[in-house]
């Protein structure tokens, strides 16, 4: 196979001004960024078709494997909607909370001129790369019932935190929350802040500056961040598990009970499995389209 | 502070909003803003750049900061918007001190009343244009349909009441552009603050809003700043100039002062102007590189010498007659410049000729021509330096 773009002694030929990208360009056609049918390189295709198989089959193989003809009887059980509820509530105010904390936090990061924002940024977003496990672990030892805190809520109140649905809603937000951090963060560094000191010139303190210009302006980033941050609080387990138990009713969640139901009935794993998948794919989908029709 | 002409607005309302809507129609601004002279002394350091200004605006002046870009020009006014703290210096607005370093005092934007067109308009692409326009207002704690008609008389009054509903991303730039100024004129400031303010329009539109913002400057009674790059549009919308070179005001006055009689380079070319400098000696002036230029008017000393593109003549072959100054010259470069083209010219003068299209190509000239450079006696401006 001989080169075009190389010499007979393999030196690399000085690109030729108009086609050095190696894709065919028709005369007067659209720039190359948007034309469609560019040739892409087998290096590339290959490991590319592999990968795509590598996620998107293990879906097939639960659509394959799931028992169709008892699926209406098996999801009809008490346990599975039991749990679809407690998922479903506990990441709605995982993603809630994360919200009222997350956006001043991304603020905070994006904004404004605090020392140590950079060390800042590092500390929120490490439960995003600790094992969810260790942050349940953390949380266990800072509001368990002798923790640091925890002691002395059981102390004043007489109420203790873990292996209560609270506690499910805590380990969620812990691990999801940078997710919207991030999200937000990033959607403000992207938003003109000029727009901001416009806002200032027009009368418009601080507060109301954030409220009527800089939200509104964030808005899809802040959908986008809620989005990912709520399907991961959906989707946690190891910091719920840990911190919150696995009590069917109160803490035991669908990954909970997935995990539960597959050393027993690998059949009802399989169908609790597919309800979560359903649940993330219509939620893609749906906020896909509306991001869609907003730009 | 001057109150005579802000009898007819409610005392309660933060810089005189109207009562109603209906009362704002063939209403001159004045009616409303406090009469107040505008004197910024101050210095501020931007990046490398140490800024240093005084400026004063009498109410109902324009002043035009005029200067290239990365000059400070912006910076000056986002010290005035307070936008941006200055090291040192003050800022005085009336009586009202907006800035004043020595005694760390700094009034926040949002209470100063200080209206800002910013250089690509900065219409909140999330509201429509009324709501734009009405958003000083509701900072103020104006009610919101009260808001809403004062609003909607200053579209009426830009002559865009039937856009009323429309986003900013919908509009032309013309049409932005007037509500940008419709939105910083709705709180009646005192003070009215115009960065590029035709920069982003295209040639066409340039030139009508152009004559429409002198309007409304005109109509304005309060002091304005404005800063641009153009000196076209300086020389439109100015009553007084400030050239502005590396932080600094290099030259002030009247426009057409400024224009005729350039301080720096930097302006001569700016306006298109051959700016020499030379020693006075009687009628000639002996220039720093020796060569000498004949002048109508006697002069002694350190002057300046500029010369009108359109006054430089230029002829293939060495002329004789009438008393003129004739230098040899070789064609630099040669641009279109609206109907003539301008040509830099490289000799013992460095000059710059307007020629029409047509004795351009008669003339045969190309950049690296040989011609000869003729300016007449009395088409030379000669002022002290």
């Amino acid at each position: 196979m001989t080169d075009p773009n190389l010499t007979q002694r393999g030196v690399p030929r000085p690109p030729p001004p108009s086609r050095w990208w190696r894709t065919r360009r028709r005369p007067g056609g659209k720039p190359p960024s948007q034309r469609s049918g560019a040739r892409i390189p087998l290096a590339l295709l290959l490991p590319a078709v592999v990968g795509i198989a590598f996620l998107v089959l293990p879906m097939v193989g639960l659509l394959i494997r799931a028992p169709w003809s008892e699926l209406l009887l098996r999801l009809a059980e008490p346990e599975v909607g039991q749990a679809l509820r407690l998922s479903l509530i506990t990441a709605t105010l995982a993603t809630l909370v994360s919200m009222v904390f997350g956006i001043p936090i991304a603020w905070v990061l994006a904004r404004s001129a605090v020392r140590g924002r950079s060390i800042l940024r590092a500390l929120v977003t490490v439960p995003l790369v600790l094992p969810p496990v260790v942050g349940g672990v953390a949380l266990f030892l800072v509001l368990g019932r002798r923790g640091i805190v925890g002691a002395w809520l059981y102390d004043t109140f007489g109420f203790s935190l873990p292996f209560t649905t609270a506690a499910v809603v805590i380990a969620e937000t812990f691990v999801a929350m940078p997710f919207l951090v991030i999200s937000v963060e990033g959607a403000l560094r992207a938003a003109d802040a000029r727009f901001e000191d416009a806002a200032a010139t027009l009368g418009a303190n601080g507060w109301s500056t954030f409220r009527r210009v800089t939200l509104p302006l964030v808005a899809p980033g802040i959908a986008a961040g809620a989005v990912l941050c709520w399907a991961r609080a959906l989707g946690e387990f190891g910091a719920t598990i840990t911190f919150a138990g696995n009590f069917p009713g109160t803490t035991q969640t669908m990954p909970l009970a997935v995990y539960l139901a597959l050393q027993n009935d690998p059949e009802a794993a399989i169908v609790l499995s597919l309800v979560l998948l359903a649940v993330s794919l219509a939620t893609l989908t749906l906020l896909r389209e509306r991001w869609l029709t907003r730009s | 502070m001057a109150q005579a002409l802000s009898a007819g607005s409610p005392p309660n309302l933060p810089f005189g909003v109207p009562e109603s809507a209906g009362s704002l129609h063939n209403q001159r601004f004045d009616l409303a803003a406090d009469r107040v002279s505008l004197a910024a002394a101050f210095a501020v350091q931007r990046g490398s750049l140490p800024l240093e200004v005084d400026l004063t605006v009498e109410p109902g002046r324009v002043l035009v900061l005029l200067g290239p870009n990365g000059a400070g020009k912006s910076t000056v006014l986002r010290v005035l918007a307070g936008l941006l703290r200055p090291d040192a210096g003050r800022v005085v607005l009336g009586d009202l001190a907006l800035d004043d370093a020595a005694a760390g005092k700094q009034v926040p934007p949002y209470d100063r009343p200080v209206g800002m067109v910013f250089q690509d308009y900065l219409l909140f692409p999330h509201l429509s244009t009324v709501d734009n326009v009405a958003f000083g207002l509701r900072s103020r704690r104006v009610p919101k349909a009260q808001a809403r008609a004062a609003a909607r008389g200053w579209l009426e009054r830009v002559g865009l009441a039937e856009y009323q509903t429309a986003k900013p991303g919908s509009l032309s730039g013309g049409q932005a552009q007037r509500v940008a100024m419709a939105r910083a004129l709705v709180g009646s400031p005192q003070l009215l603050l115009l960065d590029e303010p035709l920069a982003a329009l295209d040639a066409r539109t340039k030139l009508e809003v152009r004559a429409e913002l002198r309007r409304h400057l005109a109509d304005y009674a309060g002091a304005t700043v404005v800063v641009s790059h153009d000196p076209i549009d300086a020389m439109a919308l100015a009553d007084e100039v400030a050239v502005i070179e590396h932080g600094r005001v290099v030259q002030s006055g009247a426009p057409g002062e400024v224009a005729r009689r350039p301080r720096t380079e930097y302006v001569a070319r700016l306006i298109g102007l051959t700016l020499l400098a030379g020693t006075g000696e009687g009628t000639k002036v002996r220039l720093e590189s020796g060569a000498s230029v004949t002048v109508a008017e006697p002069s002694q000393g350190s002057v300046h010498v500029a010369i009108r593109p359109e006054a430089v003549a230029i002829y293939p072959t060495e002329p004789h007659g009438s008393p003129r100054n004739v230098w040899p010259a070789r064609v630099a470069s040669a641009t279109p410049h609206g109907s003539a083209v301008r040509c830099d010219l490289d000799g013992p003068v460095p000059l710059t000729a307007d020629l029409t299209a047509t004795a351009f190509a008669e003339l045969g000239l190309a950049p690296g021509s040989a011609v000869w450079a003729t300016v007449k006696a009395h088409e030379v401006e000669v002022y002290d330096r």
